[in-house]
């Protein structure tokens, strides 16, 4: 039995085997404290990655916006957890902001029921026409609110503040927003073909980004947030190896707990049906599956977990910088990541994420040394004068890599290192 | 008039520029779409590519002493269409035709064209750096003003920007004919129509797909020149660009390039008349309206254009999918 | 020698196997009509000649040529010419493109056939510059077979062209396969109209299962007690 389960995981164990000795030799040469910081990097992007391979590798959806989950719930996880502002609730901010939030709801309220009017005889036109205005009213009501509202308090009190609520309260909120985030978007595209999902997240992501970039009010804007509360000791005295590792060992266990409940989820019906209807749709449909709402729950789980660990990833690094998130390092080295590992295996994802994010943090230093020497011949052999952004121009030929590598994984090894187990009829 | 002339300029001169740029983007991408199946995503660095093709022609022209009467960067935008069109059939080639031979999901392939963006946007930079470009290689640009019936203040219009619009009129007219009366151009309509019937009837795919990427390519590096010679070379287009088009491509219905054009219009003009202080124009007739001016009546803040095209593509997507021209329910 | 000679043909998708051995051998000039039961693979038989399934044994000869696995774009230029079931126009073209595109392998001068397609299909000639999908069904079904006559085809293999038609266009459409097979044209046809389509074939062949169960002419089939008994309900 023993080494019949070795035999059939044979390849998991020699990877994760290599992987844990890459591990080690990184610890032995680059030190604790450096090492630990990238394992706690690694684990949060490899909860990320298992947002994704339900996403991609159970249900076929390609998300290219998981940077816009992971600012989303990085970003109201900042709110529910940072200490609060006194000038703010001293002001006549919550004011503001209450009204902001019962004109949100009143204008919610008139599109639905202007949606639905067509359920009280409303004819079609008309209905478009109802939609149309509910659309303008809500619109100008709220962009003239949000105006005034960001004005003054930027005015008054800088910008709003935090809760001040525990961490973990506000990790659970990231992943509810980033949740509710995705229902909508999921609602409008995916009954639509996947491209659509995909030229909406992009659109979603840049504007998530965007917004959390200009609301100085909400979250400072690009003058960050720092720092960031932990829910356990803060390395502020100093003791950087005590504090990483009991913030690994938390991300440890949601990365397990994580991993555990998508393993049962995977093998439970729940779990067939979505790979039912990722191989064949129309197959599936006929059998009276509802696809779109299986999508929709599949793709909201998924992004829960992006922006769930996006907000673990923000608090560990302590600032919360909306310039910060890219598309390059928090959408497409995820994907590397997943399919690289082998889509629709959360072990594969697992390891993707973690070996991925070695390589690329390593890359770095390698890149520059790389370019550095062809600087040195260049300029001893040719005479060649580099020109003065070299340093930043060398980092782009890591953009080249991740691009380079999802085309050859794609075309020669669709299905990853570690390639999802078929299940057994 | 003077509050006139000042629309006219930011809001409906930008609007058709901006227009055409976005049309001449989302007909390489529609007949993408309608060919090949899958939203090309690597559009946007396409038209870099384009511009930076055109920009090294000229110089290369510049250099080899040759003078035109009118800017060089101007006639270097043939040769580069020419080159990125090759370029971008080698890129069919080598990254999409492989996986479409090997039966992928379309959805693959939009992420093999996620990859190829990413390597043409890490390429250039390496190549390039980041840094602006002047496209015109210090050759000042010509600026038209039009004096305008009583006003003191004039439409402007720079030489690339009529040359866009002459350009846009042009390639419009061009791709109708060819589609409505070259055997060619009636086959990719076919193709696009019903692919599966179109190989029974001893259609060349090969050639279809040849020249999609002909036109994709050859518009999309003629849209990147005329962008980058109206404002600056800088190679950040990518999903900023991407965005809008993909909008375009999507109210117009997919497929339809007709339906692009009138998309590219249609997001170019919300997009910059959503962002107009209309406040300007209301200025004049103050007195008679019961309501205090303020000073900034724009409808969507200058920071949040991009919202525009996003809100047009969403409210397509939940009312007609089709798009306005009923294109193609993929 | 036979237009068209399929030996113990085995095939199917992937590695499902659908047809167990299907023989057929039509002779120029021939209207041959596959019928059977629905599953007993009609219409896979049409698909396995032009390589849409994957072919494990047996063999399709034409005109002396082996086209085993011969993929579909290959067919034209062979001068064989498949009529869908469906789809079968390009519904955004005009009637007069979807003619040219019919006629999309020919390099030389199309316009005689042109306007014999005309000549046979008179509503096209006043439709020619409307779009094929505004057009009634029976319209379209005309449209799809002059798709199918501009490469003068040798042979071809039309697919239920019946199928959701009213009984007057019926009759209609089955004129229309003999007025075309007089002209020389070899046709093979899957019909669910079994009595119909058997009345006016040189041969019938009676699919089950993915195999011939009756080979013969049309008529006696029609006649043979066995064959109506099972098939052609009494």
């Amino acid at each position: 039995m023993e080494s019949n389960l070795f035999e059939r995981n044979r390849r998991d164990f020699m990877l994760f085997a290599g992987l844990a000795l890459l591990v080690a030799i990184i610890f032995l040469t680059q030190g604790s404290v450096y090492s630990l910081r990238m394992l706690v990097e690694a684990g949060c992007y490899a909860m990320i990655a298992l947002g994704l391979t339900i996403q991609w590798g159970y249900a076929g959806l390609f998300n290219v916006g998981v940077m816009g989950f992971i600012a989303a719930g990085a970003a109201s996880s900042v709110l529910i957890t940072f200490p609060t502002n006194p000038d703010f609730w001293n002001s006549n901010g919550p004011q503001l902001v209450g009204m902001f939030l019962v004109k949100l709801a009143f204008s919610a309220i008139l599109l639905w029921l202007a949606n639905i009017s067509g359920r009280f005889g409303v004819g079609r036109r008309l209905r478009g026409l109802l939609i149309v205005i509910a659309i303008a009213v809500a619109y100008l009501v709220l962009s003239a609110h949000m105006t005034t509202m960001a004005a003054q308090i930027e005015a008054n009190s800088g910008w709003i503040g935090g809760l001040g609520l525990p961490v973990l309260v506000g990790w659970i909120v990231a992943g509810v927003v980033a949740g509710v985030i995705a229902w909508f978007v999921g609602k409008i595209c995916l009954g639509l073909r996947s491209d659509y999902l995909a030229i909406a997240t992009l659109g979603i992501a840049q504007i998530i980004k965007h917004f959390l970039k200009n609301a100085d009010w909400l979250t400072r804007g690009t003058l960050t947030v720092s720092p960031l509360p932990w829910p356990v000791e803060t390395p502020s005295g100093g003791e950087f190896i005590m504090a990483r590792a009991s913030y690994l060992s938390l991300v440890a266990i949601a990365v397990v707990i994580i991993y555990l409940l998508l393993e049962r989820a995977y093998n439970a019906p729940w779990g067939r049906m979505m790979r039912a209807i990722r191989d064949n749709e129309t197959a599936a449909e006929a059998m009276g599956k509802n696809v779109t709402s299986r999508r929709i729950e599949i793709f909201v789980l998924g992004s829960v977990l992006m922006g769930f660990s996006g907000a673990m990833l923000i608090h560990f690094a302590s600032i919360y910088d909306p310039s910060g998130f890219l598309d390059l390092n928090h959408t497409f080295l995820i994907w590397v990541m997943v399919i690289l590992g082998g889509s629709g295996n959360n072990r594969g994802a697992i390891f993707g994420a973690v070996f991925v994010y070695i390589v690329w943090v390593m890359s770095e230093p390698v890149t520059l040394a790389l370019f550095d020497v062809i600087r040195t011949y260049g300029v001893a052999w040719f005479d060649w004068e580099p020109p003065s952004d070299f340093n930043s121009r060398a980092l782009q030929m890591r953009v080249f890599v991740i691009g380079l590598t999802i085309t050859l994984v794609l075309r020669f090894a669709p299905r990853g290192l570690l390639p999802e187990r078929q299940a057994r009829h | 008039m003077n509050d006139l002339v000042f629309f006219i300029n930011k809001g409906l001169l930008s609007g058709m520029i901006i227009g055409s740029i976005y049309a001449m983007g989302a007909i390489g991408v529609t007949m993408i779409f309608g060919i090949l199946r899958f939203a090309h995503f690597a559009h946007g660095d396409m038209m870099t590519l384009g511009a930076f093709v055109t920009l090294i022609i000229a110089a290369l022209l510049a250099s080899a002493g040759v003078v035109l009467p009118f800017p060089i960067a101007f006639a270097a935008i043939i040769p580069a269409m020419a080159v990125t069109a090759v370029l971008a059939i080698g890129l069919d080639k080598v990254f999409y035709k492989p996986l479409r031979n090997a039966g992928a999901r379309p959805v693959v392939l939009v992420m093999a064209s996620v990859g190829v963006t990413l390597m043409l946007q890490g390429l250039i930079r390496l190549f390039a750096g980041v840094r602006a470009r002047d496209m015109f290689i210090d050759q000042p640009k010509d600026i038209f003003q039009i004096p305008f019936p009583g006003a003191s203040r004039a439409v402007i219009l720079t030489e690339p920007q009529i040359v866009l619009i002459g350009f846009t009129v042009i390639a419009v007219l061009a791709l109708h004919l060819f589609l409505t009366r070259s055997r060619l151009g009636k086959a990719m309509r076919a193709v696009s129509d019903n692919p599966e019937l179109a190989r029974i009837t001893g259609i060349n795919t090969n050639h279809v797909v040849w020249a999609t990427w002909i036109i994709g390519g050859g518009l999309a590096c003629a849209a990147g020149s005329l962008l980058s010679m109206d404002v600056t070379l800088k190679p950040d287009l990518s999903f900023n660009i991407l965005l809008p088009i993909f909008a375009a491509t999507i109210v117009g219905g997919i497929g339809q390039p007709y339906g692009a054009i009138a998309g590219g219009f249609l997001v170019g003009f919300c997009e910059t008349l959503a962002v107009f202080n209309w406040s300007v124009l209301l200025r004049p007739i103050q007195d008679s309206l019961w309501f205090e001016l303020p000073r900034n009546m724009a409808l969507v803040p200058t920071e949040y254009k991009l919202m525009v095209p996003f809100l047009i593509l969403i409210i397509v997507l939940i009312y007609r999918p089709t798009g306005i021209f009923r294109g193609r329910v993929l | 020698m036979s237009l068209l000679k399929i030996s113990n043909l085995h095939a199917g998708y992937g590695q499902m196997s659908i047809l167990k051995g299907v023989d057929m051998t039509l002779e120029e000039g021939e209207i041959g009509v596959i019928v059977g039961p629905n599953g007993a693979g009609k219409s896979t038989t049409l698909k396995a000649i032009f390589g849409m399934l994957n072919i494990t044994e047996g063999s399709i000869e034409f005109d002396g040529e082996d086209i085993t696995g011969i993929r579909s774009e290959e067919l034209a230029s062979h001068r064989i010419a498949f009529v869908p079931q469906e789809n079968n126009v390009f519904h955004t073209l005009t009637v007069h493109e979807n003619l040219e595109m019919g006629a999309y392998i020919r390099r030389d001068d199309f316009s005689r056939v042109m306007d014999h397609v005309y000549e046979i299909f008179p509503p096209l000639k006043e439709k020619r510059r409307q779009p094929a999908g505004e057009l009634s069904g029976g319209q379209r079904q005309m449209v799809a077979f002059g798709r199918a006559l501009m490469i003068e085809p040798k042979l071809i293999l039309l697919d239920e062209p019946t199928a959701g038609l009213s009984p007057m266009f019926m009759s209609q459409i089955f004129d229309r396969v003999i007025a075309i097979n007089k002209t020389g044209v070899t046709v093979a046809m899957v019909e669910q109209n079994a009595k119909q389509a058997l009345a006016i074939a040189h041969k019938g062949f009676v699919l089950a299962n993915g195999a011939n169960s009756f080979t013969d002419t049309g008529r006696n089939l029609l006649e043979n007690p066995e064959v109506a008994k099972s098939f052609l309900g009494g």
